[in-house]
């Protein structure tokens, strides 16, 4: 019953919430960001992360510093947070956090898939797979020649095979099918996790629904504008929208049969909310399309934590933590390849 | 004492002896107060526990929600044992005297009155003192600004109280005569 969680919620997630918050509170501020960007040095950088929550992920790096260090710590500290709060959870929570992560596996199976198919070494590609993702067997990938044998042979274990119904066909795999079937599978995973969320009712519906229906329609676009021009045919690409959001139907349509980035901003600024963010964009820019949408979604991320007694902080701090990963990647290679005039086009501030 | 029909529901309803209901309003008195303290404890609790994890220094200060939920409960031990204080003995002719029935149903509905009174009350304390907790974790000068917001939720415990005594304190059994 909505408006009720608070009587119950806190028998089993009142402990976890709590902790999600209090990570929530370690994130970097503005003013961390500021000064960040005034570093000269990566040596500077692990000086100023050393005393936010960082501090005890990067003590202990020797100097020359990496920037893929830097990246790998921080995804670290956000892996073992996340196990943290794996481990002490009970259902439906873990569930739900269980699906935050099959986002990352889709892409690690991508990753492998492509890897194999540009004949690199299967390790090295390994270890660029995101941790969240990992599961057994991920390395069997390499052997697999179509998408039979990879759903055969590997991910019918996995919790992504209820996700490829849609997609297993006897073709090889080349780069344009491996693309189809990344969407393909991450809208069939959005669309189970709408279902799922929907179940769980109260506030945890209504704030997911709200996210998810705003990343289905993100993708949406990012499907579109990467598609102008390619052979990707219409259907094809109505097939890769998903079926719930502020753009199903009738955006879908619309966005089916564009061609160019005005046709698109024509399509998806009828939608009040979408209207902001290409407002910031002038006519013919796509560039800076990524980085509004980027804005939109950490604005509505932020959001959520006004509210308690419902899971959506933990899919927001998430999601979160991985912008603010992307935030500290770029002031690191700004700082260490001396472009600090770009620093500032890069960051979105979180808090 | 003859109301209707010696078989109907009313008849039955009426010979319900008030020390039935007596009983009823002591046990109601106690136990569901007891019910909304702890719920509220527990609600309280938890999220103080997980957020004194980041922020070790709110622990002291908001073991002050959880002292108000307790509070609830001690409201409902009171009044109990008032209660049962005001509980008499009569003589078995005079039980279903109209007397005995209203200090009866008097000493029950104190009870209710109590008991639940304090178990939205604990409820209300306990929800606040969990969100008092989170944001005391993040911004300490949320604090005391929030105690207020518990403190007038406390005071609807006090209503409860005052109303069961006041109900309890007219309930007079009748006088023994020969």
């Amino acid at each position: 019953m909505y408006g009720f969680e608070a009587m119950t919620f806190n028998v089993h997630g009142g402990f976890l919430e709590a902790i999600v918050r209090g990570y929530r509170a370690g994130m970097l501020t503005a003013a961390d960001y500021n000064n960040l960007c005034q570093c000269e040095s990566l040596d500077d950088i692990k000086l100023h992360l050393s005393a936010t929550d960082y501090g005890p992920y990067l003590a202990n790096e020797p100097s020359p510093l990496h920037t893929t260090t830097i990246v790998e710590k921080c995804t670290q500290k956000l892996v073992d947070e996340y196990n943290f709060m794996l481990t002490q959870c009970s259902e439906p929570l873990s569930t739900f956090l269980e699906y935050i992560t099959y986002g990352h596996m889709i892409d690690n199976v991508v990753l492998i898939v492509t890897g194999t198919l540009h004949e690199r070494d299967v390790n090295e590609l390994l270890e660029k797979c995101h941790p969240l993702g990992m599961f057994d067997s991920i390395a069997t990938l390499a052997v697999a020649q179509n998408m039979r044998e990879l759903y055969r042979l590997v991910l019918v274990d996995t919790p992504l095979a209820p996700y490829f119904s849609e997609c297993i066909t006897s073709e090889d795999l080349d780069d344009m099918n491996i693309e189809i079937m990344r969407n393909t599978l991450y809208k069939a995973y959005l669309e189970d996790f709408y279902q799922f969320c929907q179940g769980l009712g109260g506030a945890t519906a209504e704030l997911m629904c709200d996210l998810l229906s705003f990343e289905a329609d993100w993708r949406s676009v990012n499907i579109t504008v990467n598609s102008i021009g390619t052979e990707l045919t219409r259907d094809d690409r109505r097939k890769l929208y998903s079926n719930f959001g502020l753009l199903y139907p009738y955006g879908h349509e619309e966005l089916a049969v564009t061609e160019d980035f005005d046709a698109v901003r024509g399509a998806v600024e009828k939608y009040p909310p979408y209207q902001a963010i290409f407002s910031k964009l002038s006519f013919g820019e796509s560039q800076m399309l990524d980085k509004a949408f980027y804005e939109e979604d950490v604005k509505r991320l932020t959001l959520v934590f006004e509210q308690q007694f419902h899971y959506a902080v933990f899919f927001a701090y998430i999601k979160l933590r991985e912008q603010e990963t992307r935030n500290l990647m770029w002031i690191a290679e700004c700082v260490a390849q001396n472009q600090k005039s770009r620093i500032h086009d890069g960051i979105v501030f979180i808090f | 004492m003859a109301y209707g029909d010696a078989s109907s529901w009313l008849h039955a309803l009426l010979y319900i002896s008030p020390y039935t209901f007596s009983a009823l309003g002591i046990a109601l008195s106690i136990g569901v107060s007891v019910l909304g303290a702890s719920w509220g404890i527990y609600i309280t609790g938890s999220s103080l526990i997980g957020a004194a994890i980041k922020a070790p220094r709110i622990t002291s200060k908001n073991l002050i929600s959880v002292i108000f939920c307790e509070a609830v409960a001690i409201y409902g031990v009171i009044v109990a044992i008032i209660l049962q204080t005001k509980l008499e003995s009569v003589a078995s002719s005079q039980q279903h005297y109209p007397e005995s029935m209203r200090a009866g149903y008097a000493l029950f509905a104190s009870g209710i009155i109590v008991g639940f009174a304090n178990l939205v009350c604990g409820l209300c304390v306990g929800i606040i003192g969990s969100s008092c907790a989170l944001s005391d974790a993040q911004n300490s000068t949320l604090f005391v600004k929030i105690l207020v917001i518990e403190i007038f939720g406390s005071a609807l415990g006090l209503f409860g109280v005052i109303v069961g005594i006041i109900m309890s304190a007219q309930a007079s059994w009748p006088a023994a005569h020969m």
